[in-house]
């Protein structure tokens, strides 16, 4: 048996035990910690990813000692291992770019426990992307909220934790439609392994009987995770909690953690429930239409916004409708561009956030578009990586938005009738999104003759800067050099099956 | 359809109490309300796997008189479930009553609607 098989399960045992030993040590200690342990899950899911596309399938660790049908599985493939990297690297760069700041909004004893959750959080996205036990993938789920919970909060003022409070509830209310989903469906098939529940699916869709639990069974599984990652009628809380916790926070929830829970669907789609029967069921069609209308509502929000954070945090509204639409549109090439899509809403919505931050210094603290003019000559690095976030959101050749809603609008040709409805809002939100990207590029690019705010140098930030270049580093990168990823994402989704 | 839902009322109920939880966690808007109603619609599923997980007129799988035969038993494994997800039920509610505390300190209240209000004057 070859040594990189023991990885997936290593790296989510590190960061579980990194967390444990983090909570006892001193601040600095628990940074350095927490950087080293990203590092090394980083080169450990590279070893996994070269691993498997040299074997050209994937595989399954066993926990323990008991097989198939009554023991605990990790499953590696080609997506998973390439998930669990870009995580790692979206990851390390926000807490980078946001680790100034951090001692700043964060009680001085108080740090290190922002490693503790970083860590827990990091285990749990691991072991979503990883599991193939969907129970397994439940208790995940929770970690992975709790943890977010704590990530929000640590900046303690009354809108964090009322922010908190709400997440709490939102995501309790997904987890418990969740659970009850996988109840149903262990019930029905007797199994709670990804690939023997799959087969018992497919046997009891075929005899005809149990259609309608299957049915609820689907829609439970797909609601609740819906809600945990902020589809478009359930994102009251999202505003809050992306826009007044700290900044490598905000751009860890925006992109790591509301993907776990979408890669999650996105894995029961294919390897649990299989990909025709969740299509017959038609929720998919419901996904399709609450995703249309997240990019509308998401989008119309952030313009009506005043502050330049919420209005950041809408947008991921309108980003996650996107991902939803491509799920819902049917089709293989729809489902490639949701993956594509989260890749480069991860790496681009960071950047955004992280660049925000850099904004707001050099214009007093305030969140507020009129206190921002001027910002961009005032804090060059943050003014020119807020642009390129921008033009990547608003999809300019390029950047990685571009690719994304260039896949989206091939995968709604190949779909006859959503097509048109998919075309038509794209355009839409395409157009909105520029309104309100460019508003503020063009804000923060306004000279201001006398400015009260003094500009900021090089030299005081360049841990800051060198994290945003490596951000614009990796949206061009995704933009530029799309069709080796495509590729990669068409592979893992072949191997899903 | 009825004689179904008869024969099945452990079931019937179940799914009645995770309803009443669902509705208050999502509509109540004081905060130790919505965390009851939490705790009712995790333990409706847990009635629910207990009720779908035990069989008349067997006993839990713990061999002691030498009785080794299969239809003797029930399947452990959603008793298995319900014991995990109490473990997590338990520190979901502990997160989210000690988040309500923070929130009384700070505002003498625990109706959250109330406190959006206040924080919306409070501006910040």
């Amino acid at each position: 048996m070859n040594i990189v098989r023991n990885f997936p399960a290593v790296s989510i045992l590190l960061c579980l035990f990194a967390g444990i030993i983090s909570s006892g040590l001193k601040k600095k200690m628990a940074g350095y910690v927490n950087t080293v342990l990203i590092s090394i899950v980083g080169l450990l899911s590279i070893s996994t990813l070269f691993y498997v596309l040299s074997t050209g399938e994937a595989f399954v660790y066993v926990m323990g000692k008991f097989p198939a049908p009554w023991g605990n599985e990790i499953r590696a493939g080609v997506l998973e291992a390439f998930m669990a990297l870009f995580f790692c690297i979206i990851m390390l760069l926000s807490l980078f770019g946001g680790r100034k700041k951090l001692t700043d909004e964060v009680e001085e004893g108080k740090t290190f426990l922002y490693y503790v959750l970083m860590d827990l959080l990091l285990a749990s996205l691991l072991a979503l992307v990883y599991t193939n036990d969907l129970f397994t993938a439940y208790v995940f789920v929770e970690i992975n909220t709790i943890a977010a919970c704590g990530l929000i909060m640590i900046r303690q003022n009354g809108r964090t934790i009322e922010a908190a409070a709400r997440y709490m509830i939102m995501s309790l209310l997904g987890s418990g439609l969740l659970l009850m989903g996988l109840c149903m469906l262990y019930d029905l098939t007797g199994h709670l392994l990804m690939s023997n529940i799959k087969e018992q699916v497919a046997f009891v869709y075929a005899s005809g009987e149990y259609r309608i639990p299957l049915l609820v069974t689907i829609a439970l599984l797909s609601v609740g995770l819906a809600i945990k990652s902020a589809l478009f009628p359930f994102h009251a809380w999202l505003p809050d909690a992306y826009g007044y916790s700290t900044v490598s926070s905000a751009a860890v929830l925006s992109s790591l953690v509301s993907k776990g829970y979408i890669f999650l669907l996105i894995k029961i789609i294919y390897r649990v429930i299989g990909f025709e029967i969740f299509y017959e069921s038609r929720i998919v069609d419901a996904l399709f239409a609450f995703g249309l209308m997240g990019m509308i509502f998401g989008s119309i929000s952030a313009i009506r916004e005043n502050d330049i954070r919420r209005m950041i945090a809408f947008s991921s509204v309108a980003q996650i409708g996107y991902i939803y639409m491509g799920i819902g549109m049917g089709t293989q090439a729809g489902m490639e561009a949701s993956i594509f899509h989260i890749l480069s809403h991860a790496a681009t919505k960071s950047l955004l956030f992280v660049a925000a931050i850099g904004l707001t210094d050099v214009s007093g603290g305030s969140r507020q578009f009129i206190e921002l003019t001027g910002s961009g000559y005032r804090n060059k690095w943050a003014g020119v990586a807020f642009t390129v976030g921008s033009l990547s959101m608003v999809g300019v050749p390029l950047f990685s938005g571009f690719v994304s809603k260039l896949l989206f609008a091939q995968a709604a040709v190949q779909n006859d009738i959503k097509m048109l409805p998919a075309l038509i809002v794209l355009g839409i939100s395409t157009i909105l999104n520029a309104i309100y990207f460019m508003k503020t590029v063009i804000r923060i690019y306004t000279p201001l003759e006398d400015s009260k705010y003094g500009s900021i140098t090089f030299k005081n930030m360049k841990l800051y800067v060198a994290a945003l270049v490596c951000f614009i580093i990796l949206n061009v990168a995704l933009g530029v050099s799309s069709q080796p990823i495509v590729d990669l994402i068409g592979q893992g989704l072949a191997m899903f099956s | 359809m009825g004689a179904n839902l008869f024969s099945n009322y452990g079931e019937a109920v179940a799914m009645i109490l995770f309803g009443i939880g669902f509705g208050n966690l999502l509509l109540q808007s004081n905060l130790i309300k919505k965390i009851i109603g939490l705790n009712i619609m995790d333990t409706a599923i847990y009635l629910f796997l207990a009720e779908k997980g035990y069989i008349e007129n067997r006993v839990a799988p713990i061999v002691v008189d030498g009785v080794q035969s299969m239809e003797a038993y029930i399947n452990p494994i959603p008793s298995g479930l319900v014991l995990t997800g109490i473990v997590v039920s338990v520190s979901v509610s502990a997160l989210m009553l000690s988040i309500t505390i923070r929130l009384y300190q700070r505002y003498h209240t625990l109706d959250l609607d109330e406190i959006s209000i206040r924080l919306k004057k409070e501006g910040l």
